[in-house]
């Protein structure tokens, strides 16, 4: 989860890390953490402090990289979370499109 | 690799989603993906998001997710066949480092048939199958997540993001402190890896052989607990 301000707007930091801004604060599924966002901008320090993920800043390239949620399991609830990624052809996915189907989700890699 | 499956179980409710782990995304794995031509959903995650969502730290791993969008299996090894490496030969001229690999590689532990056995039961009797976990047992198997390993994801991101960006040697500085925070994931360590080449152990001062004996070559694929 890169960006490349320390504030971003709501709708960015929604595509980069999956947490929309909602009136209840950031929110993934049925899932809402207290925030507000002042005018729509998310600050990242404070995002993360909410979200219990640790922020990185690499000053030299002028990035900001959101860690995992840390201090529990890598599983806080047995509901899948939105898997959102690219196919190989560049066509967009996501899990939650599988809805009504048994899916084996599967990490592999070439190296 | 997962086709033959995939047309054997699809007709009985299951799809099969891939994810590469590549951080050279489509060009690394698209070669992989289009010789094996699959029908199913063949995704690339450069950042490896898998790891960061729900706690992946090797490959081949699986998760099992049923209709309602519920994990019932947690990340766990993954194969769906016996790999030939299992029954590799060490070559009468291999050199003694090469050796102590293929060796090592060989007592790698893989329980394909186990594995696809659970996974056929488990697509024919859904939640009665004794292999779909409950949530609760479900999160309490996925790994912890201390304050180290959850910022081993930021600063893996942050080197792949500047690997893409052509600063790669301050790629390395966050990987090898990915690697540091979280010496038991595999993709962060792998990846970065083979990102370097075959200066590979140069630029980090280590070797598969090296992190897999020091961590336990029986961690490196966990004995699946079915």
């Amino acid at each position: 989860m890169i960006f490349a301000e320390p504030r971003v707007p709501a709708d960015v930091f929604a595509r980069v890390a999956g947490w929309r801004v909602e009136p209840e604060g950031l929110c993934r599924g049925d899932r809402c953490v207290p925030f507000r966002a002042d005018d729509g901008v998310v600050d990242l320090a404070a995002a993360a402090a909410a979200l219990s993920m640790p922020l990185v800043h690499d000053r030299a390239h002028g990035l900001w990289a959101l860690g995992a949620e840390a201090g529990g399991r890598a599983l806080t609830s047995a509901n899948a979370p939105e898997l959102e990624l690219p196919d190989f052809r560049g066509g967009s996915f996501r899990l939650s499109s599988l809805r009504g189907t048994k899916v084996l989700l599967v990490a592999w890699a070439s190296w | 690799m997962w086709q033959d499956l995939r047309t054997e179980l699809r007709q009985r409710g299951l799809e099969i989603v891939t994810v590469a782990l590549d951080a050279r995304g489509a060009e690394t794995a698209g070669p992989w993906i289009a010789k094996a031509a699959p029908e199913h959903p063949s995704l690339i995650d450069e950042a490896h998001v898998m790891d960061a969502l729900f706690g992946v730290v090797n490959v081949p791993s699986g998760i099992w997710i049923d209709e309602e969008g519920i994990i019932v299996r947690p990340p766990e090894p993954a194969h769906p066949r016996r790999p030939a490496y299992l029954d590799r030969a060490v070559p009468s001229d291999a050199s003694p480092t090469e050796r102590e690999r293929i060796e090592l590689v060989k007592s790698l532990h893989v329980e394909a048939e186990r594995y696809v056995a659970a996974l056929r039961d488990w697509v024919a009797h859904g939640r009665d199958s004794s292999y779909a976990l409950s949530p609760d047992d479900v999160v309490r198997r996925s790994r912890p997540r201390p304050i180290g390993e959850a910022t081993a994801a930021a600063h893996f991101a942050l080197g792949q993001a500047l690997h893409t960006r052509g600063a790669q040697s301050a790629a390395v500085e966050h990987f090898r402190e990915a690697h540091r925070l979280q010496p038991t994931n595999w993709t962060y360590r792998r990846d970065a890896w083979s990102l370097a080449g075959a200066d590979r152990e140069l630029v980090y001062r280590t070797s598969w052989v090296d992190e897999v004996k020091r961590e336990g070559v029986e961690n490196y694929y966990p004995r699946l607990e079915l």
